[in-house]
């Protein structure tokens, strides 16, 4: 392969790509079953892209790797960023056993000792974010760099813009992944920007950019490597677009009407798993039967993890009232009295590459 | 490497300045923890707007002392992620009138991040702020109501040098996200001029602090109307023998009614005054707590004076108007005294 990917390192790829779509398909089951609350995003035909991406990054565990920023329709990264499924499933069905205990949905949650830090909604946000996190990398001297993931949508916003420039002028270490899947919610591209490509705008913040096949992750792969190393190698931010198309609606409330079936049978047709399928098969790096063991085995994988996940208790309504700060609790109101008490102490307060330490409410609230 | 002269007079036991004491602060901040550093429009080479950073880029370098492009957003935006990777960001904003683009990273981000399971947000966000100036709309106004229904975010707002560097200390101690209100009309004002304890303390943030005991009605004040509230207490005592009991908020969230609701026991009656807007204006938000927590002590309706509902306005004449006066406070505690 021109990637100069070895065998067991293909075949992850693969792995990847199956994960995170065996993952969106057991949450569609939940959703129908109930057991998801908000909206479940599907990233199908989209799975080439952060796999590819993550694959070419350091992921380590304890907090001195590359720091992922990823989307909803970016789980796969997160896998391969070491977020479990039973954590991806506790999470979406707002589990105390989840990663935020039910403070927050799908893909937004964090931990920097795997490299992972969840969006808010307002995704271009994340790319002022981390030109912070990139920036202390730089400061300390450190060879890590951060990657951020985000659509059409967030490539309008101030924060997208004010984010490079930031990052720009302080030559931070800052990979800016553009998903172009062709909408934002039910907006097409072309009432977005009137840019032929996302990549067309890099040279005006004089930066990097490059416009890749999103469905081909091993060209993704080699884009990301390649950008990583320049931006390791204090090159500054690197913008890629990757070309893709969303098959499925914003979330699965949304029917896509807005889009002509004629043009996701043509997606169909260029499937990232499929293709990639028929050319390890074509290549001689696995066999037919090899590949469908392999899905057949995390297909039972991800079915166990949701399982578990079903089965685990949500959170208590009282635990509401922790961590909105690290030393001050808010009061219950008053009406709940006596004055319920959250089940378990706070264990959120997790800060930069600190280890998880419990906090203490600071007994007496201030206020009634 | 030394101390620049302007910023020793504390060492020296020479009084200083409420800018004085703010830049003090910073500078032994940066001194003590090496994971403080300062991002802003202008703070470097220039040394801020108000001077307060001059000559912090030479001592501290480019690394520590960041001049930003104009963009409050992305360099508060920036302060978070830095501030996940186990810094202390202190963020100036040049007039705190520009925080608003900041709004959005600073609510939805900031605030909820701890609570969202990513983590403590150990950052200040400080500036400028205040009337009085002649600065009209945008180089005037007061921010802490626009930030006060954040669950998440501190927010300090200083009268004196001694509190403004002990508060400031404490707040880029503080794990939490703090938005820090310096009142330019108190920065320079020489009758604030005070010497300062030579040692390392801190005046820790949500206490509030009675600066004047009286026994006939509680100000609730805080900022510059501080200033205000004590010059009509001190003639109110003089010329008519009115004791008002003047409190300073200090921190304004988490906000310390255990102390207002204290002192209004004592003198059954409440003024609120601020420099900030009358409509959504804190004097709200105090007037409801002491009505759960004090109604039976009190024996008067409990009354604001506060800037008016408009935006800040140039001219002398109309900004004269539109801010708190001394009188104004004089005749609401003489009106609540008889009551």
């Amino acid at each position: 392969m021109p990637s100069g990917l070895g065998t067991s390192e293909l075949l992850a790829l693969f792995d990847g790509m199956v994960r995170v779509r065996e993952a969106e398909e057991r949450l569609e089951i939940l959703f129908r079953q109930g057991h998801v609350g908000g909206g479940v995003y599907r990233a199908l035909g989209q799975e080439a892209g952060p796999v590819g991406a993550a694959f070419a990054l350091r992921r380590r565990s304890d907090g001195t790797g590359d720091v992922l920023a990823h989307t909803v329709r970016a789980a796969g990264a997160v896998f391969l960023f070491g977020g479990t499924p039973l954590e991806f499933f506790r999470q979406y069905m707002a589990r105390a056993t989840g990663p935020t205990r039910g403070r927050e949905a799908n893909v937004h949650w964090a931990d920097f000792k795997r490299g992972l830090l969840g969006p808010v909604s307002p995704l271009g946000t994340m790319v002022e974010v981390m030109s912070g996190v990139t920036l202390s990398f730089r400061m300390r001297g450190e060879p890590r760099v951060g990657i951020v993931f985000y659509g059409d949508g967030a490539s309008s916003t101030g924060a997208w813009h004010e984010g490079l420039g930031f990052a720009a002028s302080q030559g931070c270490p800052l990979l800016l992944m553009v998903e172009a899947n062709g909408y934002a919610f039910s907006t097409p591209t072309r009432m977005q920007t009137r840019v032929a490509s996302f990549a067309d705008k890099a040279p005006a913040y004089g930066v990097h950019g490059v416009s890749v096949d999103g469905n081909d992750v091993l060209d993704v792969y080699a884009a990301v490597r390649d950008a990583a190393a320049r931006a390791r190698d204090g090159g500054g931010p690197q913008l890629i677009e990757l070309r893709t198309f969303r098959r499925k609606g914003h979330a699965q409330h949304d029917a896509q009407e807005y889009v002509d079936a004629a043009e996701i049978l043509a997606w169909e047709g260029r499937d990232p798993i499929d293709r990639y399928r028929d050319r390890l098969t074509a290549g001689g790096w696995a066999t037919t039967r090899e590949l469908a063991d392999r899905r057949d085995e995390i297909h039972h994988e991800i079915r166990a993890a949701a399982e578990r996940a079903i089965d685990e208790p949500l959170p208590s309504g009282p635990e509401a009232l922790l961590d909105v700060y690290t030393d001050f609790q808010v009061p219950a109101p008053w009406t709940r009295f006596p004055e319920p008490t959250p089940d378990q102490p706070s264990r959120l307060a997790v800060r930069g590459n600190d280890a998880v330490t419990p906090l203490h409410p600071m007994p007496g609230p201030l206020s009634p | 490497m030394t101390r620049p002269e302007h910023l020793r007079k504390t060492e020296l036991g020479e009084p200083v300045t409420l800018l004085e004491a703010i830049s003090e602060a910073l500078f032994e901040e940066m001194e003590r923890d090496d994971t403080v550093f300062l991002m802003g429009e202008d703070i470097g080479t220039y040394g801020g707007a108000f001077k307060v950073t001059r000559g912090f880029l030479d001592h501290f370098g480019r690394q520590r002392v960041i001049d930003t492009p104009i963009a409050e957003g992305g360099f508060t935006g920036a302060a978070a992620g830095a501030a996940h990777m186990g810094l202390r960001p202190v963020v100036e904003m040049q007039f705190m009138d520009f925080v608003s683009p900041a709004y959005d990273v600073l609510t939805n981000y900031i605030a909820t991040s701890l609570y969202r399971g990513a983590g403590a947000q150990p950052l200040v966000v400080r500036g400028p702020v205040g009337g009085g100036n002649r600065g009209g709309p945008f180089h005037s106004q007061n921010v802490e109501m626009a930030f006060f229904h954040t669950p998440g975010l501190k927010i300090v707002y200083p009268s004196t040098p001694y509190d403004a560097k002990g508060l400031l200390k404490a707040a880029i101690r503080d794990d939490n996200p703090v938005i820090f209100e310096e009142h330019k009309g108190l920065y320079r004002a020489p009758g604030l001029r005070e010497v300062l304890p030579p040692d390392d303390y801190v005046v820790p943030l949500g206490k509030a602090r009675t600066v004047r005991e009286g026994q006939d009605l509680t100000v609730v004040t805080y900022g510059a109307t501080v200033h205000t509230s004590l010059e009509a207490a001190g003639r109110l005592s003089e010329e008519e023998g009115i004791e008002v009991e003047v409190v300073d908020l200090r921190t304004l969230l988490p906000l310390d009614d255990d102390h207002v609701v204290d002192s209004v026991k004592r003198t059954g009656k409440l003024l609120v005054v601020h420099e900030d807007t009358r409509t959504g204006g804190i004097a709200g938000e105090i007037a409801m707590r002491v009505n759960e927590r004090a109604f039976e002590w009190l024996d008067g309706p409990i009354l604001r004076v506060t800037a008016i509902d408009s935006p800040v306005p140039y001219s002398g004449t109309l900004e004269d108007y539109f801010l708190p006066q001394v009188e104004d406070v004089i005749t609401a505690a003489r009106y609540l005294a008889a009551y």
